[in-house]
């Protein structure tokens, strides 16, 4: 079974972001890692392709740049290669277009399942999983917990605000996979070597026939009114006596 | 000048239909002359009688036949654009089945979206949304370049429901273009005491500086005693210690509760979002730098491990 995973590359989200003071856009410069939150469909997919006893996983990404280090770190854990479109005209990409664009990558590798994260950590439109789905006219599930693959059906345990459906697609079909469901492996020294020298395909927008550009724009940035600390207090033994007080003071206790 | 039409994907929550759709009906009235809804619920009937003192006119029902609501219901607003029946607006609530119509129906209409909006503007027709970034700190305005209908996005709590306007809603099938092949086959509802996260007036989160998946139990015997409801932050989420539907953040659920405490948290912008509109916020954490110290009221530099015990102690001895 091959499996494509879309992964984005993203500013450390350790550091505060900004905003380019000319276009608005999130600065994405410098080197970008593989956002935490797409290490869970690489584990998932690597899991699933074991399962099935054969395949492989395809990780595909766009980025501004041809900065790669995000995907070496998803080929480290195993990923068999990974497509780039890298393209300066992408920048600043609405969410339309940037499905537009992996949509036309993973129908180049054909594959039976595509996953995805629930959103992405710089970003967080949340639509991609949909709209690639939709691009490419395939069944989708989103908010995957669990998913097992039987026959040509992906069942799938998804998140609801209750509890959670069993949904089931047949495959190929996309299905985005919510944080923390499995535990993505750490890339070994043999793994990280490997990496290196594993097939990273660099595309353009024209090559997959996408007019890069955006139905959206920014009209103002401001500064948001800021909240004011309160009263900060070294915790002396009996700290939990001023929660007690205040609590007593919004009568709650 | 208003818009002339808006359209809104009405959700249940439960036996009822979810606040965040209440919200956004509310906020459609004040922009649009006539607010209608897209519903794929079990109950159109109650729906509309809920829905029409909220000046709701007209409620669309779509029969997904079991299937995950993004296609069909998608296909059933792309219909009826396509039958010439414009809305100015669509709009959807962040929630699992909205971000899923609102991929789908973006592409049915090759139309931008706009998410996680906090608010909207109507000036001289064109439409302008509101996204906070960088944890709230940052407000974004933006606009669409391409004509109506513009799809927007908003988070929980963005406005407040109250009824007004129209008294009556009719009920009218829409024709479903394109059934979905993604078929719930059985549903699970996960019993849970108290009250729910969104909504409840004390919310009591946890994160990484519980040290380990066992102290969670803190979290829930703390938020049981003050009647609130537990959350999490997105560290303890991905560590799989708590599920998602704990989450508050960016990420998760926005909440804004009279009282948020907060645990163990250190702060991350990504939190932040989802619980910097707490009316009041206590926080604990032992390092005296971490960013949640400078949102909050009440901020104790200390242990989690000694304070929380002594704290839940003192609470059960009153």
């Amino acid at each position: 079974m091959n499996v494509v995973v879309c992964v984005k590359q993203i500013p450390d989200p350790a550091i505060p972001g900004q905003l380019d003071p000319q276009s608005n856009f999130l600065k994405r410069e410098g080197k970008l890692i593989l956002d935490d939150s797409d290490a869970y469909g690489v584990e998932m997919a690597l899991q699933l392709v074991d399962a099935a006893g054969g395949g492989e996983v395809t990780l595909v990404s766009m980025a501004p740049n041809n900065e790669a280090s995000g995907l070496r770190t998803a080929l480290a854990m195993g990923a068999a290669k990974a497509v780039l479109i890298s393209d300066p005209a992408l920048a600043g990409a609405d969410a339309l277009t940037t499905a537009k664009v992996l949509a036309g990558a993973i129908d180049r590798v054909k594959p039976d399942l595509v996953l995805t994260a629930t959103e992405a950590t710089d970003g967080y439109t949340g639509t991609l999983p949909e709209q690639i789905a939709g691009i490419l006219d395939l069944p989708s599930i989103t908010f995957a917990k669990k998913i097992e693959i039987v026959g040509a059906t992906v069942k799938v345990d998804r998140q609801t605000e209750a509890g959670y459906d069993e949904v089931e697609a047949p495959m190929p079909a996309v299905v985005s996979v919510t944080a923390g469901v499995v535990e993505p492996r750490y890339p070994s020294f043999k793994g990280i070597m490997a990496a290196k020298s594993k097939p990273v395909d660099e595309l353009t927008a024209a090559d997959l026939g996408v007019t890069p550009g955006a139905g959206q724009q920014i009209v103002s940035v401001i500064a948001a009114e800021a909240r004011q600390a309160g009263e900060i207090i070294e915790d002396d033994g009996e700290g939990y006596l001023k929660i007690i007080e205040f609590l007593e003071q919004q009568k709650v206790l | 000048m208003s818009l002339a039409k808006i359209w809104v994907f009405a959700e249940d929550s439960g036996d009822k239909l979810s606040t965040g759709t209440l919200e956004l009906v509310t906020k459609a009235r004040s922009l649009g002359d006539t607010v209608e809804v897209f519903y794929a619920g079990t109950n159109a009937a109650g729906a509309a009688a809920e829905l029409g003192p909220f000046g709701v006119s007209k409620v669309y029902t779509v029969d997904a036949a079991g299937s995950l609501l993004g296609v069909p219901v998608a296909s059933a607003m792309a219909a009826q654009i396509e039958s010439g029946n414009t809305p100015d607006l669509i709009m959807f609530a962040t929630s699992y089945d909205g971000r899923d119509v609102l991929g789908r129906l973006s592409v049915k209409l090759d139309r931008s979206v706009l998410t996680n909006n906090i608010d909207i503007s109507v000036e001289g027709g064109q439409v302008k949304v509101d996204e906070a970034i960088f944890g709230g700190a940052t407000l974004v305005t933006s606009t669409f370049t391409a004509d109506a209908p513009h799809l927007v996005s908003f988070r929980p709590k963005s406005f407040t429901a109250e009824p007004g306007g129209a008294a009556t809603a009719e009920v009218v099938a829409a024709a479903v273009g394109e059934a979905g092949k993604a078929k719930i086959v059985a549903r699970h509802v996960e019993e849970r005491e108290g009250p729910v996260l969104d909504e409840a007036a004390l919310v009591v989160s946890g994160g990484r500086g519980l040290g380990d998946a066992d102290k969670y139990s803190m979290i829930e015997d703390l938020a049981k005693l003050l009647n609130g409801a537990p959350g999490a932050s997105r560290a303890i989420v991905d560590a799989g210690w708590v599920p998602y539907s704990y989450q508050v953040g960016q990420t998760g659920k926005v909440v804004k509760p009279d009282i948020y405490i907060a645990a163990g948290i250190s702060g991350a912008t990504q939190h932040m979002v989802g619980m910097k509109g707490s009316k009041t916020i206590i926080a604990i954490n032992k390092d005296a730098e971490a960013p949640i110290f400078s949102i909050a009221d009440l901020g104790i530099v200390g242990d989690v491990h000694k304070v929380l015990p002594q704290l839940i102690d003192a609470i059960k001895g009153r």
